[in-house]
């Protein structure tokens, strides 16, 4: 998903015009970068089990658990999920609502999904 | 410092550390976050009973270590909070890590620097290793020869760390024992004066200001961390010509007249001795015996060692035949004391080339007279006589 903040600071910005001492002069900014790409698992959501307890979504570091209307979860933002695999160990339905997959595997298979279209 | 008029009913009687705590007194800093350790340890003890008594709206934080004082300097300093701590030696080499988080982070910290022998072997009195070790953590370093100018240095570099040319952290060194606890007629100025002088702290973005969100402090890595460096050697070049408009303006206030060092009987020397701190003193007297013999010795007392005024010394000392640089540190590189490969650095590109020695001298407190200074002053006579030097390096006062 594409990010909705800009970087407060550009990355071809020369020395003269950089904020002092590594300040960030904004908040909220880590939505600006893609931070997600170091993941060696993927968590994928069921629907079909999800009772939209919210677990996964209170307990994710990165809240990257997306919702629709603010009360159903509808996926993962993965430009930030790490794959830590919180979600998946908190939900409490059976069986699991998350399942974390090999994020090699997933991405060979959607590899795969986009050649045969 | 030269003196242009004081008013004896302004002076005090008072020993280097009380000099400082009255004057973080009158700074009155929003916090004082300290540890004790000998010989610093009477001036936070001093600014302490201030706070009790009321005498200062201070947040004093008695922290369990240096390490944990300069961090919690620095989280009060991006906080937006006028932040001061005091140290000496092990202390500072205890805060090693933090001042250059503080330097890095660009945050306006002055701290009182009591400079003691590192050890080991264990040792508490004065000479520079500790200050000279933190030469290159992106501090401005004020020397001081005596009480008095440790008094002066403070207020100056209040403004000189917060001025939003620089925004890099100071310290203010004064030799252990010898000024720290040695008593003299230090000249005070009002509370109102020095309120005035110094101003209030304004911060280019405070960490407590909600209206404005911002992150100190992030990972910097390969894409702009040398651009935040490159930005902080420029701001300790800049901090050069605030050092000397501030001290411009401090004497207009206090009649005491500050430079980027002092110079002595300098003008028509053909040696000149290179020294800091205390030790001023002593060689002053003693180029004024041997001047009276006829040895053409003079003196330059450098009290600005951060930055480094490599173009001002290059000129002032231009003109002589021999300098012989005392340094009380060593740097065991086996090429001599920081002062003395900094300014030989400086004196490769001079014209005229005088003959550069080093003298160690001082270790540990060992005590340095006019007896050792003229024997010193009658060695670079020699040098000068043979049109070349012995040796690099030369240890003053240690037993062979």
């Amino acid at each position: 998903m594409s990010a909705k903040k800009e970087r407060p600071i550009s990355k071809t910005a020369g020395w003269r015009e950089l904020p002092s001492g590594g300040m960030i002069p904004a908040g909220g900014t880590a939505e600006a970068f893609k931070t997600g790409d170091w993941r060696t698992i993927r968590p994928v959501h069921h629907r079909e089990h999800c009772i939209d307890c919210m677990q996964c979504w209170a307990y994710c570091p990165d809240m990257a658990i997306l919702l629709e209307d603010g009360v159903r979860v509808i996926g993962m933002d993965f430009d930030h999920c790490k794959g830590c695999g919180i979600c998946a160990n908190v939900c409490p339905t059976k069986p699991k609502s998350i399942d974390m997959v090999s994020e090699i595997e997933a991405q060979r298979k959607d590899a795969e999904g986009e050649g045969e279209e | 410092m030269s003196v242009v008029k004081q008013d004896p009913r302004n002076s005090t009687a008072l020993t280097g550390n009380e000099a400082v705590a009255q004057a973080m007194r009158q700074i009155e800093p929003d916090v004082v976050a300290a540890y004790p350790i000998t010989p610093q340890t009477e001036i936070v003890q001093i600014f302490s009973t201030y706070v009790s008594d009321g005498l200062v709206n201070t947040e004093y934080v008695p922290v369990e270590s240096e390490h944990s004082a300069m961090s919690a300097t620095v989280g009060s300093a991006a906080s937006g909070a006028r932040s001061m701590t005091a140290t000496s030696a092990n202390g500072l080499a205890l805060m090693w890590e933090i001042l250059y988080i503080a330097s890095g982070t660009r945050l306006p910290i002055v701290m009182p620097v009591v400079n003691r022998a590192l050890s080991g072997p264990i040792n508490i009195h004065c000479d520079h290793s500790d200050a000279m070790g933190a030469r290159d953590s992106g501090w401005i370093q004020l020397f001081s020869e005596n009480a008095q100018e440790a008094y002066d240095n403070m207020f100056q570099a209040v403004r000189i760390a917060e001025h939003p040319d620089v925004r890099l952290p100071a310290m203010v060194c004064l030799d252990g024992f010898i000024i720290s606890h040695g008593m003299e007629n230090v000249f005070t100025l009002e509370d109102n004066a020095i309120r005035e002088f110094i101003g209030d702290y304004m911060i280019e973005r405070s960490l407590l200001d909600v209206e404005q969100p911002m992150t100190l402090g992030p990972l910097d890595l390969q894409d702009f961390y040398f651009e935040h460096k490159r930005a902080e050697a420029e701001a300790m070049v800049r901090s050069k010509k605030v050092i000397q408009s501030i001290a411009e303006e401090y004497e207009k206030l206090s009649g005491r007249s500050y430079g980027l060092f002092e110079e002595y009987k300098l003008d028509d020397a053909e040696i000149a001795i290179v020294v800091l701190g205390s030790t001023a003193g002593t060689a002053r007297y003693t180029i004024d015996q041997l001047r009276a013999q006829g040895i053409k010795v003079g003196m330059l007392k450098l009290r600005v060692f951060r930055p480094f005024p490599f173009e001002e010394l290059k000129q002032a000392l231009a003109h002589v035949n021999v300098i012989g640089v005392m340094d009380r540190a060593d740097s065991f590189s086996s090429i001599g004391g920081p002062l003395f490969s900094e300014l030989r650095a400086v004196m490769y590109d001079s014209e005229t080339r005088p003959l550069i020695t080093n003298y160690i001298y001082g270790l540990g407190g060992r005590d340095i007279n006019p007896r050792l200074i003229e024997q010193m002053v009658r060695e670079l006579a020699d040098v000068q006589e043979a049109g070349r030097l012995n040796q690099y390096v030369n240890y003053l006062g240690v037993r062979e």
